[in-house]
């Protein structure tokens, strides 16, 4: 990957996590938190899915991990719902053109290639839905007590 | 002065029969605002606990569906009161869950009394939405990231903001208008489509836009990526019945834009013969 690719992907993931922020109404305060996490998100599944030896799905699982820890640090930083940063911040990985080309190749009769397609999305969901269990299972605690013991530096 | 002040503490602490029933009453409206506005279903089970709790409901039973409430409380007299709400599958304004969520905070905290947090919550629910034209920017600038990100060119992008923020228009007026979901996606698709197309027209030798590029980008502002997340963590937190009417919804407006691309693309390339798709 070239500086010029790298740059522009952390530009137009950073944007594009913000114009959907922008979109779901999130409050002005939380927009550069929002973007911050699908820039992070998209990165990690960029970097992990140019290994040859992994598939898009688990690139995803590691791509929504981070978007899902960094939503929790924000989110105990900021003192607001989890959500706020999740749905605006998963917003790149969903497979929302994996499963728009499926039912486009199915409304075209394409069954094969909509076969693919949505088994491929499929695996993309379970791998998002594998990456959110595993961070939100952490108890809320560990997060607090983290966050005030190195960031503010008080129990 | 001491008679009234002690009525007014015990009204608050032990709870005669008609706090309960306001209590319920304003916890149910918080589990709502949430609930319609995009929240998940732990966090609305969670806050309407919390509220109770706090005003001295302690036995209350909580089912939550994606699109219901139902809540029974019981006082120590052994009396019962049941609502049921039902709430339709809408929009949404991550803001309002915010401030209801800090709402709950407050009164966990033993900050507000229940007055004034009912006069508060009706003035959450009053927020409008962010303006018209910021959302619209919104739409274009993540419609021509997330092309870009999906492997557009810079100028097939650029277009794509323009056909992003139009879409964008048609879904709020659409909105204003009260029409069908799905009116406004297959609408939506044929739309992006024709626009996609209109621009394929311009493109000269050096620089060609193509169709794929462009429809890719725009179709963002219809993905119900909203639906979708909330689907998936609802059933990362085992609750798969409102998952899977959320998962539903999302699906059924995947395939409204599929079928308005679709149609506009076939008669398209039956129109100008052997296109290939």
């Amino acid at each position: 990957m070239t500086t010029q690719e790298i740059l522009s992907n952390v530009f137009c993931s950073f944007m594009g996590t913000l114009g959907f922020a922008i979109m779901y109404n999130v409050p002005k305060k939380y927009y550069l938190g929002c973007g911050f996490t699908g820039m992070a998100g998209w990165l990690m599944f960029l970097a992990v899915n140019a290994q040859n030896y992994v598939t898009s799905s688990v690139a995803s699982f590691f791509g929504a991990f981070v978007v899902v820890l960094m939503s929790r640090i924000l989110s105990v930083r900021m003192k607001c719902p989890i959500t706020i940063f999740l749905i605006s911040g998963i917003f790149p990985l969903v497979p929302g053109l994996g499963i728009y080309n499926t039912v486009y190749y199915i409304v075209t009769n394409q069954l094969t290639q909509a076969a693919l397609k949505g088994i491929e999305s499929l695996k993309i969901a379970f791998a998002i839905v594998m990456g959110i269990v595993i961070v939100v299972s952490i108890p809320r605690d560990v997060f607090h007590k983290v966050y005030y013991l190195y960031v503010e530096g008080k129990d | 002065m001491d008679i009234e002040k002690v009525k007014e503490t015990e009204e608050e602490f032990t709870p005669s029969d008609g706090s309960v029933k306001q209590v319920v009453d304003f916890a149910l409206e918080a589990g709502r605002i949430l609930l319609k506005n995009g929240g998940e279903i732990f966090r609305v089970e969670e806050t309407i606990t919390r509220i109770c709790q706090n005003f001295g409901v302690e036995h209350v039973d909580i089912f939550t569906l994606s699109h219901g409430i139902f809540v029974s409380a019981e006082n120590e007299k052994g009396d019962v009161y049941t609502r049921v709400k039902h709430i339709p599958l809408s929009g949404a304004h991550l803001g309002i869950v915010a401030e209801v969520n800090e709402l709950s905070r407050q009164i966990a905290e033993n900050k507000v009394t229940i007055h004034e947090a009912k006069e508060r919550l009706e003035e959450i629910d009053r927020t409008p939405p962010s303006r018209a034209r910021t959302q619209v920017l919104g739409a274009g600038m993540g419609a021509a990231c997330f092309g870009f990100l999906m492997g557009a060119t810079l100028t097939e992008s650029i277009v794509t903001f323009f056909i992003g923020c139009l879409v964008y228009m048609w879904v709020i007026l659409a909105k204003h208008w009260h029409l069908s979901k799905i009116i406004i996606n297959i609408a939506g698709g044929i739309l992006i489509t024709l626009c996609a197309i209109l621009a394929n027209h311009f493109s000269t030798l050096s620089t060609v836009l193509r169709l794929d590029g462009m429809i890719i980008g725009a179709i963002m502002p219809l993905v119900p990526g909203m639906a979708f997340t909330n689907a998936i963590r609802d059933i990362a937190d085992s609750d798969f019945l409102s998952g899977t009417v959320r998962m539903m919804d999302a699906l059924m407006v995947f395939v409204y834009i599929a079928v308005g691309v679709g149609i506009v693309l076939i008669t398209y390339s039956n129109m100008t013969g052997g296109f290939v798709l």
